[in-house]
């Protein structure tokens, strides 16, 4: 499903990423870890088209499709959603309007008819319930006075709204209770654990692993991928360190 | 009145676009007064082809109050001039928007003169500019002797679409009274590059999500207005324009 071939990047001249390959097939979970610094949220971000991550070599084809010559919006459209470490607060305008224009225009980007107003709505309520966010949330400005927790609960409304082939969730668990963790988690299974999905989950803590089981992690360093294992390497990575276990 | 065209020099008038304003001279003074206790809601909506000068001289008695509106979405210079005294206990509610492109001007200038005390006002101004075009405020509160427990308040900011489009705001206040609550806050910057990518990144095109977020931040100026749909219906459609 998603294809990075010696992805090549730099932020402010600063080349972050230095020849990353990746491949992960529809149905797989697979987990980055990585010191700080490392260049995960870069790859997240690159990924997804952010002005100012400057791919400099490589490729990344999303089911074929070249996904570094899309804008970032028909990224969107052609099935990537990107969760973000830090969501971003947009005043004025409600969760329910944003998303709703959001998914309508990812539907009109793929030629299919938009959601009415009432659709659109037990859709939003249905993934509310999911997450176990008050729907009342939803009309509120776009993150705006959310807790952390409440933020990274509200990303994953959103994937379950829009629904899309390919989740980078980047740190997704921080800044979450333990009670949280498992609803988000639980949410993540429900939401993308398809075979016709998949997910990269960038993490710094094993704990979430215990709710979503991962195929492979890898271990990003330096701004490539240096090591690759399954669920075991993520433990071994929280007993050992990133330095001991991928020198 | 005067028949003199005003200078650059006249600081009401600094920004103005003078060859514009010069077949509108001299502007006559529209008469807002509103008796002791009286209430009064009215909107202004520019939104022609041509230029545009207007000069409202408000008075409002003693617990009058007035909720002022005023779109700039006309297509030429456009000046709306309020000049409000503020009678004992009244209240002066004023929001206006500006949606400016190509080269043009447009410019709101008050002075709200606190004139007795315990008067409120509340000034809220909302402009976008695009293209080379220039929005202006000149906004001056002032507190007349006496006029104590005055409450006035100034919100101003000014959004720019491009980098040659300007936005020049000046709140001012003189104050000669005590126990005066008096906040302005003022800021011209650009849409938020975060936000924009964070809709781009659920799919929303680059229009769309500019215009979402301008509508909100339009929105600011025509809260709780009697005439708030009809408004805000004809700021979007200059938004688009504006784009
Ligand atoms: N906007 C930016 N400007 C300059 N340097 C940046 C910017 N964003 C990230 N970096 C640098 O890129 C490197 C990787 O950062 P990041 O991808 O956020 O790491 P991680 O998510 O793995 O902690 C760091 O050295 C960071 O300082
Ligand atoms: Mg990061």
């Amino acid at each position: 499903m998603l294809n990075i071939d010696n992805l090549q990047a730099t932020v402010a001249d600063k080349p972050i990423l230095k020849g990353l390959s990746l491949s992960i097939n529809a149905g797989e979970i697979h987990v980055i870890m990585g010191p700080n610094g490392a260049g995960k949220s870069t790859l997240a971000y690159t990924l997804g088209g952010r002005p100012g991550y400057e791919v400099t070599g490589g490729s990344a084809m999303l089911d074929g499709q070249d996904l570094l010559a899309l804008d970032p919006h028909e990224r969107a459209a052609a099935g990537l959603f990107l969760g973000f470490q830090y969501p971003v607060e947009i005043p004025g305008v409600s969760f329910v309007q944003f998303l709703r224009e959001a998914l309508n225009a990812q539907r009109k980007g793929r030629g299919e008819e938009p959601l009415s107003g009432g659709e659109f709505l037990k859709l939003a309520r249905e993934k509310a319930a999911l997450l176990r966010l008050d729907m009342d949330m939803l009309k509120r400005p776009v993150n705006v006075g959310f807790s952390g927790g409440e933020k990274k609960r509200a990303e994953m409304v959103q994937m379950g709204i829009l629904d899309p082939k390919l989740a980078v969730l980047d740190e997704t668990d921080s800044g979450l209770d333990i009670d949280a963790l498992r609803v988000v988690g639980d949410g993540i299974n429900a939401i993308m654990r398809r075979p016709d999905k998949a997910v990269l989950l960038i993490t710094h803590y094993q704990r979430l692993l215990d709710y979503v089981k991962p195929d492979f992690v890898h271990v990003l360093a330096g701004g490539r991928i240096v090591k690759t294992g399954g669920p075991e390497l993520a433990l071994q990575l929280e007993e050992e360190g990133y330095e001991a276990v991928a020198a | 009145m005067t028949a003199l065209l005003p200078t650059r020099k006249d600081e009401a008038y600094r920004y103005a676009d003078l060859d514009a304003l010069a077949p509108l001279w001299p502007v006559a003074v529209e008469r807002i007064v509103l008796a002791d206790g009286e209430q009064r809601a009215l909107s202004i909506i520019e939104s022609g082809q041509a230029p545009v000068a207007r000069e409202l001289a408000v008075v409002l008695g003693k617990g009058a109050r007035l909720d002022l509106r005023v779109l700039n979405a006309g297509f030429a210079y456009a000046r709306i001039a309020v000049r409000a005294e503020l009678g004992e206990e009244a209240e002066f509610i004023f929001g206006a928007a500006q949606l400016a492109n190509g080269q043009q001007v447009q410019e709101i200038v008050t002075e709200v003169l606190h004139a007795a005390p315990g008067a409120i006002s509340r000034q809220t101004v909302r402009s976008v500019a695009g293209g080379q075009a220039t929005t202006n405020y000149l906004g001056k509160v002032r507190v007349a002797k006496g006029a104590d427990g005055t409450d006035g308040e100034q919100s101003v900011r000014a959004m720019l679409l491009d980098r040659t489009a300007k936005a020049n705001a000046k709140p001012e206040l003189e104050i000669f009274a005590d126990d005066v609550k008096c906040a302005h806050g003022c800021a011209v910057g650009e849409l938020d590059a975060g936000g924009l990518f964070y809709m781009a990144s659920r799919g929303i095109p680059p229009e769309q999500a500019k215009a979402l977020m301008l509508q909100a931040f339009i929105a600011e100026a025509f809260a709780g207005a009697a005439d708030e749909e009809a408004l805000l219906a004809q700021a979007l459609e200059r938004l688009g324009e504006v784009l």
